[in-house]
């Protein structure tokens, strides 16, 4: 390590002014990132990891301020610089990779454009060389054809190219510092792990230092030489990589990494140490189909070329054959089962899970539940069907998938006034109170709306609506993606819970391996619409068959235990 | 591109239809007796029916529909009663003097509303964005006859800065051969100097009266855009790349949040168009809202069927334009066209 660090940050409080009165997002905040290496910051989120960097950065919103500590870049202080001064440093001395990259780009500016004002503005380049340079960079954060994407704006572009874009962007000017702020988060595992690999490899090869801001304390170890972790706006461990993980110190990160997913482990397990082990449990039954996929076929038409003059007088082209989201699958659900359904985006998981669920039509194939062909009831029809009670859904985003002008109490009777006979008074009432004990929440919670709840809170009362109608299949999808690992720890259990309590079935849609081992019996995965492995969770994930499920087992980032 | 621009162009059809027929049948039965009207209140029972034989109004309703729909197949929209010229006369002549006055009007708001809304987000809080509020407010409460009489008070009579409000040119100026029908590209066109100043100078503030009514719509429209641009990812991801701040607010900013703008743009035109009515008569101006107005009191239905008809062919190609436009300005657009 060498004598003066490259950046430090001592004491750091930032402020933020709201309605009501001053919060305290980051208090008391140390951090020093030497040369050369590269730091973790990992917290839940408001733990303030992300205002930490942007305090660095000096973006915050117009409502926050440093109010104590300072911030030293090589021998600057950023918190007293001048905007002109952090301007000239920004990009060129230390620049930023934000989450989310399809959104970090100008959506209707040319990707190369974009390189080249931030080339143009630290004077990187000239009007006659900038060109060549945009392109040099586009390769140099491997994007193929780059004279080609030169033209691309970002909407042309997939998640991941996007973000080899926004690299690409901060690397531009050379900078000495990269805060990388949930660079993956929103990408699949396998283009997470490229996209990593290419940070670390361009940081290492240029002798960069960099912040790895994530929640994911795996991929912290992974990439990360030393790893801060926060919680609530303070810092609670900072160790190396390898401390941290072996002999964790701080009660939090204990109970973080207790929750993070991992190879070998129980859903018991993710809960902190002092939670009461379960009652076991009889080994749950296996019955007969209840679901039963044939041959499903989802086809997209595929969007007409522009037409041309000579294709209005000429000679049609061949229409192109349609594209096919689903492709023939099979697979079935037994009762008291849970199936997870994996893959990457664009794999046709969500699609298939839609069908079953009957809010579209399939274009082929049939899909029988308990006995009869529900596929051939139109989508639009079915919500008047009997069967629609037994098939329920949990959406994957807790907040949109709740209408925000219902309290809780009114969302989870949505389902009993429509379907289960209820008609209001005393009955309903008790039977919200039971549905909101049995997911754990708090009756006081009752008449608040979704924006005065937290996250997990808002997954429950989505589970709760869900299961109001005693349904036999609930179609799960992803309902933790959005969540803290804590909570998403505490939403596996509760489902694993009801399910044994109330003998449902499950068909659980995720992309991540780990979390489907731990709640799912079976597992399928897929790729381009099609089935490439099918099995019980542990031959899946230990003994893998297909190559295609190897690669996603090895992307998966691990903690080093 | 061109395929494109004319497939919008038939989505307009039906709608142009369907303007046709609902105003045919509304003035159909508007109240007033056109044939009573036009006979004089002296004529015997037999003049009435002898001008509605004359008229056509003597025929069943699908008669006159099928008659109007052919006249207006061959370009014929019925002479107007009150005139005695054909109406797609007095439209050519007329059109012009209003789309001049509404055209000048909102380039006025729009070169005081956009910036003074891009100023009110970007120092949002400050004196510029009271003051932004309390001209879209004042803007919008204030009635145009009222504004325009005040601006006439003002700069006619207690000033003298202004031209008598009496229509779009001095009276001992020479109107320019029409080109465009527009005065002031017509004459510049001639080079007539003396003729451009005296038609700008009528023009100036019944422009301004309606530039004031515009303003609100537009300011409010390009600050809460500007506002939500300002704050989102792409805007904090050119910052952190040190970007120069104008550069953050017009290329990146700014252009992302003129595509709602220009929406309200194309609303706004075609309202000033239809309610500059009341400008027009403060003004004196031979525009074709006050023109329509005169021949609804008469119920002379043909110069409203053929005000009205204007009206939504310019409101499509305004709105064709509009897409165009966007096309041009965000190219995830253009994909779909």
């Amino acid at each position: 390590m060498s004598a003066v660090p490259l950046l430090e940050v001592k004491d750091l409080t930032v402020e933020f002014s709201t309605r009501r009165g001053i919060v305290q997002a980051v208090e008391d905040v140390n951090v020093t990132v030497p040369k050369g290496e590269i730091v973790g910051i990992v917290g839940e989120s408001g733990s303030g990891k992300s205002v930490t960097s942007y305090a660095v950065m000096r973006i915050l919103d117009r409502v926050g301020r440093v109010a104590r500590g300072t911030i030293t870049y090589t021998s600057l202080d950023l918190v007293g610089a001048s905007e002109p001064e952090m301007r000239d440093l920004r990009g060129r001395e230390m620049s930023m990779i934000f989450q989310n990259p399809r959104l970090a780009l100008n959506p209707i500016r040319k990707v190369g454009k974009q390189l080249e004002d931030v080339l143009l503005q630290h004077a990187q380049a000239d009007a006659r060389d900038v060109k060549r340079k945009a392109i040099g960079l586009l390769e140099q954060v491997r994007i193929a054809r780059p004279e080609e994407r030169y033209h691309a704006y970002p909407f042309e572009l997939s998640g991941g190219m996007c973000q080899r874009i926004v690299i690409a962007l901060a690397l531009a000017c050379k900078p000495q510092l990269l805060i990388a702020d949930e660079p993956t988060t929103g990408l699949d595992v396998t283009t997470q792990k490229a996209v990593m690999d290419l940070v670390v490899d361009l940081v290492r090869a240029r002798g960069m230092s960099a912040i790895l801001i994530t929640h994911d304390l795996g991929l912290a170890a992974a990439y990360c030489d030393k790893v801060v972790v926060m919680e609530k706006g303070r810092v609670v461990e900072t160790a190396a990589s390898i401390d941290i993980f072996q002999a964790p110190q701080a009660a939090y990160t204990r109970k973080l990494m207790r929750a993070t997913p991992r190879p070998g482990i129980t859903l018991h397990d993710l809960l902190p140490e002092e939670t009461p082990a379960p009652t076991p449990k009889a080994p749950h039954q296996v019955g007969e189909p209840l679901l039963t996929v044939e041959n499903l076929v989802k086809e997209y038409k595929r969007q007409a070329p522009p037409p041309t003059l000579k294709g209005l007088f000429g000679k049609k082209p061949e229409p192109q054959p349609p594209f096919r989201a689903v492709d023939g699958i099979s697979f079935t659900v037994n009762k008291g089962e849970s199936v997870g359904l994996v893959g990457e985006s664009g794999c046709g998981k969500s699609t298939t899970s839609t069908i079953v669920m009957r809010l579209i039509d399939p274009s082929g194939g049939r899909i029988l539940f308990d006995g009869q062909d529900i596929g051939a009831v139109p989508a639009r029809a079915f919500a008047l069907s009997p069967l629609r009670k037994r098939i329920q859904m949990v959406f994957q985003d807790p907040t949109e998938s709740l209408n925000p002008r219902y309290t809780v109490s009114r969302a989870i009777a949505d389902p009993l006034l429509r379907m289960g006979g209820f008609t209001g008074g005393a009955r309903l009432r008790d039977k919200i109170a039971e549905l909101a004990t049995m997911v754990g929440l708090p009756l006081e919670l009752l008449d608040r709306f979704p924006h005065q709840l937290s996250g997990g809170q808002k997954a429950r009362v989505g589970i709760a609506r869900a299961i109001a109608l005693n349904p036999d299949l609930v179609i799960l999808d992803e309902p933790t993606a959005a969540l803290d690992v804590s909570v998403q720890a505490v939403v596996l259990n509760l489902l694993q819970h009801l399910k044994e309590t109330l003998g449902m079935s499950y068909l659980f849609v995720s992309h991540d391996l780990h979390v489907v081992r731990l709640l799912c019996d079976r597992v399928i995965v897929m790729r381009q619409g099609a089935i490439v492995e099918e099995g019980t969770a542990e031959q899946v994930l230990e003994a893998p068959k297909a190559d295609y499920t190897r690669e996603l087992i090895s992307a998966i980032p691990h903690p080093p235990v | 591109m061109l395929s494109s621009f004319l497939r919008r162009l038939a989505t307009a059809i039906p709608s142009l239809i369907g303007v046709i027929i609902v105003t045919f049948l509304l003035t159909r039965v508007l109240p007033g007796d056109t044939a009573a009207y036009f006979a004089g209140p002296a004529a015997t029972p037999e003049a009435i029916e002898e001008i509605r034989a004359k008229l056509g109004l003597d025929k069943s309703l699908p008669e006159q529909f099928v008659d109007y729909v052919t006249g207006l197949v061959s370009g014929d929209l019925g002479t107007s009663l009150t005139t005695g010229q054909p109406v797609i006369n007095d439209i050519v002549d007329r059109l012009p003097a209003s789309a001049e006055l509404t055209l000048f009007g909102l380039v006025i708001a729009i070169a005081v509303a956009v910036p003074l809304g891009i100023l009110a987000a970007v120092r949002q809080g400050s004196w510029v964005d009271h003051l932004c509020r309390i001209v879209a407010t004042a803007g919008v409460s204030l009635p145009v006859f009222f504004t325009g009489l005040l601006l006439v008070y003002v700069f006619y009579y207690l000033l003298g800065w202004a031209p008598a409000p009496l229509g779009r040119l001095d009276v001992f100026a020479f109107p320019p051969d029409p080109i465009t029908g527009f005065l002031l590209i017509d004459t510049l066109l001639v080079g007539d100097w003396e003729t451009f100043g005296s038609a700008l100078a009528q023009l100036a503030v019944p422009a301004a009266t309606l530039a004031i009514f515009a303003l609100a719509p537009i300011t409010r429209i390009t600050r809460a855009s500007m506002l939500s641009v300002l704050s989102s990812e792409f805007v904090r991801t050119a910052r952190a790349s040190g970007l120069s701040p104008l550069k953050v607010i017009v290329t990146y900013a700014f252009r992302n949040a003129m595509l709602p703008v220009i929406t309200t743009l194309g609303m706004v035109f075609s309202f000033l168009l239809g309610a500059n009515v009341l400008v027009e008569k403060v003004f004196a101006w031979p525009g074709i809202g006050s023109y329509a107005v005169e021949a609804l009191i008469a119920s002379d239905y043909a110069p409203v069927q053929g005000f009205v008809l204007a009206m939504a062919i310019m409101y499509v190609v305004l709105n064709l334009l509009i897409d165009l436009l966007y096309g041009v300005i965000d190219p995830r657009v253009r994909i779909e066209g």
